[in-house]
């Protein structure tokens, strides 16, 4: 709270449109990059777009923080018939995550794009970045089903354009691409079959009017029709177990910058859109969403969360290792929003923005190391703790918060989660997380052992202490990691009033 | 038999949408996927404007009732319906799926045009548009940079 505050300091005319603002902003500078004669040109760009959309979503943070709901209203058609920017303190905290991210992100991209993508098409890069970075923000502020959609095919778009671009180091991100954009686009074209089937039911396509008019539905073979598609098409733009065979080579394979973006953003804004159309558009306590919860998404979250830890753990790429950890990890988010309490979903929410810096802070760090050595195997970054030790602390300190040591917010979020759980009287999930806790456990300390404590092959790549442009975000966000672990008002309180008020309107 | 009649759409844009899957998770040719899930994203324009029809309804634009086209619209409707609200009381289909699928188009012209330029470019680094045979040459280069430990 002392900390919004103390940066929310935007003049009221901005203030009164940050919603558009967060979204417009980077969309113009998408199109300024792409037109951008030099790629210092594009990265000065992305970097002023990202800190202004940031600062923008942080005004909106505050705003909620004051108000409640924010609702915008675009072009003067008042919603239902117009669309409507919508956010409540779920969405300001899904905002929160992605502009500040966004912005880290965008910083490390001058150096780290030198190393991994060629030079003509650093321009286009920063463009691909901004225009996902509206898309994201545009998704988790909308009040609208259709317009969600467009923002999540904008985000995607511009995710599977940079994951391609990696082939300059390894030509594998081709086809990884291409299978991430064949799931990505079915996936989406399910949530708009959805989408029609509840515009069917309804005839609207406003979030809120349309739960309203359909309290009273669920039990309409359309409406569940509808909602099972739009879960499903979700499900993959969120790697849900067990659809997430796109994931480990799109993060593998595309530079380091995407599998950042995709591991802390781009998952979590469609996981945050399938708990709206969960607990806010479809009618709570109906036989159907329950049934769904506990028969469904519980036992593929659990199985999610065993399964890829496995894989994890035997993996050989580093990257591959925490791709797989990732997939597990939203299985933990997803055992929590399958308790349907205020409490499972805030202790959820949580562990989005947890699991969003630290993976964040991880990926960056390969991605920093990578840009002297360019190693992929566990084997090859034996030692690099020697010559380069803030970027292998950092990479200590989000390990750290992914195990969920005490002190950082990965352990407050599994805190939360085991204790939502117990409460529920669920034991068996938090018995499932404490169970994939200690398969973290097992490939996260092979991670520390070879970078910290193994000598460097003979003749290998010397690696290098990453250079300062790179360095700062990387540290911030790792500091983030702990500061959240000490003081976590900010992100619990925003978690807490969101799930409050899902739960709270019908109660 | 008149199930079928009255629901023949929907049963077009079953089938539409079961083949360009089915297309799309069978094939191994890069391009022929591309064309199964184009398939499939048409298939679900079709569901959107099937939805919209109102049967006998027109292109939902206003009219003034002392055009031509007016009155041709005007003939079948009560006089005094005309009278006090125009040619309004005209059914006309529902404009906003069209919009939105117009929407869902676009969409779907910029998906199929990365996708497709990934395409060109795998060929471009592999040589082929086979799936089978991009991940044949992915394993020998994997086998190459790391030797069986």
């Amino acid at each position: 709270m002392i900390l919004l505050e103390a940066l929310y300091v935007a003049p009221p005319a901005l203030t009164a449109q940050a919603p558009i603002l967060a979204i417009v902003i980077p969309l113009l500078g998408a199109c300024a990059a792409a037109l951008a004669p030099s790629a210092r040109t594009a990265w000065v760009i992305s970097v002023a777009a990202a800190i202004f959309g940031a600062w923008m979503a942080l005004a909106v943070a505050g705003e909620v923080m004051r108000e409640g709901v924010l609702v915008y209203v675009l072009g003067g058609f008042n919603p239902p018939m117009g669309i409507a920017l919508r956010i409540d303190a779920m969405g300001a905290l899904m905002g929160l995550l992605i502009g500040g991210v966004g912005t880290l992100a965008a910083v490390f991209s001058g150096h780290s794009l030198v190393a991994e993508v060629r030079a003509e098409k650093h321009t286009l890069f920063q463009a691909g970045f901004l225009l996902c970075q509206a898309g994201l923000v545009g998704l988790v502020f909308t009040g609208d089903a259709f317009n969600a959609f467009v923002f999540l095919e904008v985000s995607s778009i511009g995710t599977y354009a940079l994951v391609a671009v990696g082939e300059k180091r390894d030509r594998r991100a081709l086809p990884a691409a291409f299978n991430y954009l064949i799931m990505g686009t079915v996936g989406a074209t399910f949530y708009v079959i959805g989408v029609g089937f509840l515009y069917a039911a309804t005839g609207t396509l406003n979030m809120a009017d349309m739960a309203a008019r359909l309290a009273t539905l669920d039990q309409s073979t359309v409406v569940q029709a509808g909602f099972a598609f739009i879960i499903a098409g979700l499900g993959v733009k969120a790697a849900m177990f067990p659809l997430h065979g796109w994931l480990p080579g799109a993060y593998a394979g595309g530079p380091s910058l995407i599998s950042v973006l995709l591991a802390a953003t781009a998952t979590k804004a469609a996981i945050y859109l399938m708990v709206r159309f969960m607990f806010e558009v479809f009618p709570q306590g109906s036989a159907f969403g329950q049934a769904f919860l506990t028969w469904g998404l519980a036992p593929l979250a659990a199985a999610g969360a065993i399964v890829c830890s496995i894989q994890a753990v035997f993996a050989r790429e580093l990257r591959r290792m925490i791709a797989f950890s990732s997939v597990a990890q939203v299985g933990f988010i997803f055992l929590g929003i399958s308790l349907a309490s205020a409490d499972g979903l805030s202790a959820s929410l949580f562990y989005m923005v947890a699991h969003g810096l630290m993976k964040a802070t991880m990926f960056m760090a390969l991605g920093a190391l990578a840009l002297n050595i360019g190693a992929r195997r566990l084997d090859d970054f034996a030692g690099v703790a020697r010559e380069a030790p803030w970027t292998a602390v950092a990479f200590a300190v989000g390990a750290a918060s992914l195990v969920g040591t005490p002190l950082t917010m990965g352990f407050l979020a599994k805190w939360g989660l085991i204790e939502a759980a117990i409460t529920s009287g669920q034991v068996w999930i938090a018995v499932v997380i404490a169970a994939g806790s200690v398969l973290t456990v097992i490939y996260v300390g092979r991670m520390i052992e070879v970078i910290f404590f193994r000598v460097p092959l003979p003749g290998a790549p010397r690696a290098k202490e990453a250079p300062i442009g790179v360095l700062a975000p990387l540290l911030v966000l790792a500091g983030l990691s702990i500061w959240f672990g000490l003081d976590a008002s900010l992100p619990e309180q925003l978690a807490q009033a969101g799930a409050a008020r899902l739960f709270e309107v019908r109660p | 038999m008149t199930w079928l009649a009255s629901h023949f759409n929907y049963v077009v844009v079953v089938i539409l949408m079961m083949a360009g899957l089915f297309i799309v998770f069978s094939s191994g040719n890069l391009i022929k996927r591309m064309i199964g899930l184009a398939m499939f994203q048409t298939s679900t324009g079709l569901f959107y404007i099937t939805l919209s029809k109102v049967s006998g309804g027109t292109a939902a634009i206003t009219l003034k009732a002392d055009s031509e086209t007016g009155r041709a619209l005007a003939a079948p409707l009560d006089p005094a319906y005309v009278a006090q609200f125009g040619v309004d009381g005209v059914v006309y289909s529902n404009p906003l799926p069209h919009v939105l699928i117009l929407t869902a188009i676009v969409v779907g012209v910029a998906t199929l045009a990365v996708g497709l330029a990934i395409a060109v470019r795998v060929r471009e680094a592999y040589g082929t548009v086979e799936a089978d045979e991009i991940d044949a040459l992915s394993r020998v280069a994997a086998e190459q940079a790391e030797p069986a430990p």
